[in-house]
């Protein structure tokens, strides 16, 4: 009998053991590391309080990350949830079902695709020889063309500007699935009522995707917050620093120049604002967001 | 009046699309078309069909490190699909079939892993992973993208079993099975659909995971795809066409398995409502 009480906890322990071990105990020792001076290069370890975020919001870097990390934010939604919701009702509503369809699935392919292979991509588009340019010179638009990657001003636009291209598809797909989960009969009731389409997009589907809407808002949020990998792979942060976010900051302070502590503050900064954006997501405020996880709907 | 403007918007939205459609398409028909190329007729006319088909920029990116990089993504991808099933069925039997104490609170921990961004646990993970002797292995990469998948998963996995017929689990135990026996020969088979969605979902994450693998690998010899790609594009120097060949060869599988598993994965996608 002793042993039956036993079983449900050999079953969770698998799980239990991997979670702790490789989610929550790093994410203390985290906080522990920010408050310490931990120089692996000069060896020095000791316990400094909390200078380590003091000097953080000192910082200018910081400050230049953060701006693009706004910007990042900025643009996706415009992006990702402005155009993509435009998007995704046009191709409902489109007579050909198998060209809107053909065009569901080719908006999705580059979400799935590595961000290697777009990144090193991206980066032939925006030589100075590459696609952009020459698409700008054919156009009469020479003036404008640069090196967008090494111009100080436009790199951190370029790296948003594949992030886009990367993910509005993604986004699309999500909201095409709540909207094909409208019923029918609620938007022929409104043609019926002779609302014209515009009238039905603004007055029965967005308010009836609106739980999407903002779990789209919210992923895209934190998604242009903690960006990592496009930024590393196609600008590593430069030119000068130009094109940094706090996620390649945290990097290059811990893994190139060894501070430990200062790196974990700034990991501690963006722990703050995921943790926030998953309760918002969860609806843990109230009434906003109560969509129920576990709905599935294809 | 009303016909003109009527027309009109026809052509905006039927507009609009075409033109997002050609924006998506065009980077990767250049990628394919270059790829075919030499070298140096890449960017004498970009958009020029190559003077020949020179397939050999294929077969030298598999043999210059492609393979390899392949073969390092598919024994992670797969050691992590298998793990993180095994790891949430079994998590999720426990919580919907037994009472216990604690019960309660091992399901929000594994449900408030969600919370977490892996950016947030690179420094403490790396000093782990050292002290663990798991540095520059692949196991680390299956435990931790285990360890991060885990949350959704379970979460989809645990939703269904909640629905299965306790009456099949009393007929079970009748029968005398044990209770590994049950979720192996009754919970498992039921849930085909929702391991498939988890199995897919865990696939694309393992396969196109940047950031770890970046921090937590060293050696060439087990490098996954996406950051193979990289120590790839340096050996390449200036053979941009090979190197766009292994972009190319790179993206096919990924897309070949979407189209196979389309279902599963927008099921998935919607219910997470997380990011890749």
């Amino acid at each position: 009998m002793k042993k039956r009480k036993l079983t449900p906890y050999f079953f969770v322990l698998p799980g239990l053991i991997i979670i702790l071990l490789f989610v929550y105990y790093p994410i203390i020792q985290n906080l522990i590391y920010s408050v310490l001076d931990w120089d692996l290069f000069s060896g020095t370890k000791k316990f400094i309080g909390l200078k380590n975020y003091i000097k953080l919001f000192k910082n200018d870097s910081f400050r230049v990350a953060l701006k693009n990390n706004l910007w990042y934010i900025g643009i996706s939604l415009f992006f990702q949830v402005g155009v993509s919701l435009i998007i995704a009702a046009i191709l409902e509503n489109m007579k050909m079902k198998k060209l809107s369809a053909l065009y569901r699935t080719t908006f999705f392919i580059p979400s799935l695709i590595s961000l290697t292979v777009i990144g090193l991509l991206f980066t032939f588009v925006f030589e100075p020889q590459g696609i952009l340019n020459s698409f700008l010179r054919s156009v009469g638009l020479e003036s404008l063309a640069r090196g967008w990657l090494g111009d100080e001003k436009t790199a951190i636009f370029a790296v948003i500007a594949v992030s886009q291209w990367k993910s509005i598809g993604y986004t699309m797909v999500l909201l095409i699935v709540a909207i094909q989960r409208i019923p029918v009969e609620i938007t022929e009731a409104a043609t019926l009522d002779g609302a014209s389409k515009l009238q039905t997009f603004l007055h029965v589907t967005v308010p009836m995707i609106k739980d999407t809407i903002l779990t789209v808002m919210i992923i895209t949020t934190s998604g242009g917050f903690l960006v990592f990998n496009e930024v590393y792979i196609i600008t590593n942060g430069g030119p000068y620093g130009s094109s940094e976010v706090l996620s390649t900051i945290l990097y290059k302070n811990a893994f190139v120049h060894g501070k430990i502590g200062y790196a974990s503050s700034i990991g501690n900064i963006i722990l703050v604002f995921s943790v926030l954006f998953a309760l918002i997501q969860n609806g843990a405020f109230s009434g906003i967001g109560k969509k129920k996880r576990g709905e599935t709907g294809v | 009046m009303k016909i003109k403007r009527d027309t009109f918007s026809r052509l905006l939205f039927g507009l609009i699309p075409f033109c997002f459609f050609i924006l998506i398409l065009l980077p990767v028909v250049w990628m394919v078309l270059s790829s075919f190329k030499e070298t140096s007729e890449i960017f004498a006319n970009l958009w020029a069909l190559p003077e020949q088909w020179r397939f050999e920029n294929y077969i030298e990116a598999w043999n210059t490190g492609i393979s390899k990089y392949f073969l390092n993504s598919l024994i992670v991808t797969v050691a992590t699909c298998l793990l993180n099933v095994t790891v949430c069925g079994l998590f999720a039997f426990a919580l919907v079939v037994y009472e216990f104490k604690g019960k309660k609170m091992f399901h929000a921990l594994v449900v408030g892993g969600l919370m977490f961004s892996p950016i947030v646990s690179l420094i403490p993970l790396y000093q782990e992973l050292q002290a663990l002797h798991l540095y520059d292995t692949r196991i680390a990469l299956v435990l931790i993208y285990t360890a991060f998948q885990m949350p959704l998963c379970f979460m989809l996995t645990y939703n269904y079993f909640k629905d299965i017929d306790r009456a099949y689990v009393e007929a079970a135990q009748i029968d005398g099975c044990t209770s590994l026996q049950i979720l192996t020969h009754v919970f498992m088979p039921v849930s085909k659909p929702i391991i498939m969605t988890t199995v897919v979902l865990t696939a694309f994450y393992s396969w196109n995971e940047f950031t770890f693998a970046l921090i937590f690998l060293q050696n060439e010899l087990k490098l996954t795809v996406p950051i193979g790609l990289l120590a790839f594009q340096g050996e390449m120097h200036a053979e941009w066409s090979v190197l766009l060949a292994g972009l190319t060869i790179s993206a096919i599988p990924i897309i070949i398995f979407f189209i196979f598993t389309q279902k599963y994965f927008i099921a998935g996608l919607s219910a997470g409502g997380v990011k890749g």
